[in-house]
C-alpha cells in the first residue's frame, strides 16, 4: 500500500509541477526579466560613470534554457519530492489523527503544508528576483529560511495536537480556533526571534518586486492545490482498492473474464 | 437512524477510516524515500548557493529560475 501511495504521490507531483511550471513561465518570467534588465542598466550606468565597459561574461546556461528547461526541471523535481512526502505523511495521518476521509485528509495536509512551507517563509524571508540579494549573506539567509520552515512544521504539529485534545472538551469549532491561535503565536515568536534580512537595494522598482512575489505565491499555490486535488483522488482510489487508471482496462477485462 | 440526514448519507461509505499502513512498515520508506526526496529538494533549492557538494555552477545556473520562483534564497 505504501509503495502504491508513494508512486501515485510522485506521479501526481509531475502533473502538479507541470501546471506550476506553466504559471511560473508565463507569469513569473516577465518580472524576472524586468529585474535582470534593471540590474544590467544599473551596471551599465556605474560602468559609464567610472569610464569603463561592462565586462560581458558568457553565461554558463543561456537565459532561454533557464526560462524553459531549467525552470521546468527545477519546479517538477521539487513538486515530485513534495508529492512523495505528501504520500508518506498521508500514510501516517490517515485513520490515526482524525476521522476525515481520504480526500479531506489530503486536502488538510496540503493546506497545512502550503501554510508551513510556502506562506510562513514568505512572511519573513520573501522571495527575491535575480539582481536582488548579496552573495555575502546567502548562506545565513538560506539557513534561516530552512530553520523557519522547520519551526513552522513543528508549529503545525503542535497546533493539530492541541486542537485534537481540546475538541473533545470544547467542540471542534472552538478547538480549531485555539489551535489556530497557538500556531499564530508560535510563528510570531519565531518572527521576533529570527534575524531580519533585507536584500532589496534602495531604488529597486517596487512594482517588479511585488509582481515577482505574487508570481512566487501563485506558483506555490498552484503546486499545492494541484497536489491536493490529484493525490486526493489517487489516495481515495488506492484505499478503495481500485486499480490505477492505466491498469483499469486490463482489470476490467480480467474481472469480466472471471465472471463469465 | 431514520433521520433525513442519514438517509441522504446512504451513498457515502459509513465506515470510519482506519490506518492503511503500519508505522513499522512506514519506517523504511521514510528513511530511504525521505533521504532521496530531501536530496532532490536540496539540489533544486540550495546546491551551489549556500553550500555545495559538487564543484562548478552548472546545477545552480540550470535550476536558477525555478529556485527564484519557488521562493528559495538564491543569491
Amino acid at each position: 500500500m505504501m509503495r502504491t501511495l508513494l508512486v501515485r504521490g510522485m506521479l501526481v507531483g509531475v502533473v502538479a509541477g507541470l501546471l506550476a511550471f506553466l504559471w511560473a513561465h508565463f507569469v513569473g518570467e516577465p518580472p524576472v526579466r524586468a529585474a535582470i534588465g534593471v540590474e544590467e542598466a544599473t551596471a551599465a550606468k556605474e560602468a559609464a560613470a567610472a569610464g569603463t565597459k561592462v565586462a560581458e561574461e558568457a553565461p554558463l546556461v543561456s537565459r532561454d534554457t533557464q526560462e524553459t528547461w531549467g525552470l521546468g526541471t527545477g519546479v517538477i523535481i521539487f513538486s515530485v519530492a513534495i508529492g512523495g512526502f505528501l504520500a508518506m505523511v498521508f500514510a501516517i495521518v490517515y485513520g490515526r489523527v482524525s476521522k476525515l476521509r481520504a480526500r479531506a485528509t489530503v486536502a488538510a495536509i496540503c493546506g497545512l503544508g502550503f501554510l508551513a512551507i510556502s506562506l510562513v517563509p514568505l512572511t519573513k524571508y520573501p522571495a527575491n528576483p535575480p539582481a536582488v540579494g548579496s552573495g555575502d549573506t546567502i548562506s545565513e539567509r538560506t539557513e534561516w529560511f530552512f530553520v523557519l520552515i522547520v519551526i513552522a512544521l513543528f508549529a503545525v504539529v503542535a497546533a493539530v495536537r492541541l486542537g485534537k485534545q481540546l475538541s473533545e472538551r470544547w467542540g471542534a469549532a472552538n478547538a480549531t480556533f485555539a489551535a489556530g491561535l497557538l500556531f499564530v503565536v508560535l510563528i510570531a515568536v519565531a518572527h521576533l526571534a529570527l534575524p531580519n534580512e533585507n536584500e532589496v537595494k534602495a531604488g529597486f522598482p517596487p512594482q517588479i518586486l511585488w509582481d515577482f512575489r505574487l508570481a512566487n505565491l501563485g506558483t506555490q499555490a498552484i503546486l499545492w492545490a494541484s497536489l491536493a486535488f490529484g493525490f486526493g483522488i489517487a489516495a481515495e482510489h488506492a484505499i478503495e482498492g481500485k486499480p490505477a487508471w492505466w491498469r483499469r482496462d486490463a482489470a476490467d477485462k480480467s474481472s469480466a473474464a472471471t465472471t463469465t | 437512524m431514520a433521520t433525513p440526514s442519514s438517509a441522504l448519507d446512504t451513498t457515502q461509505p459509513t465506515t470510519v477510516p482506519v490506518p492503511v499502513v503500519s508505522l513499522k512498515g512506514l519506517l523504511p520508506y521514510w528513511i530511504f524515500a525521505g533521504i532521496v526526496l530531501m536530496l532532490a529538494i536540496y539540489f533544486v533549492g540550495a546546491e551551489e548557493g549556500a553550500t555545495s557538494m559538487i564543484s562548478g555552477m552548472g546545477v545552480h545556473e540550470f535550476v536558477h529560475d525555478a529556485r527564484h520562483l519557488l521562493g528559495f534564497p538564491c543569491h
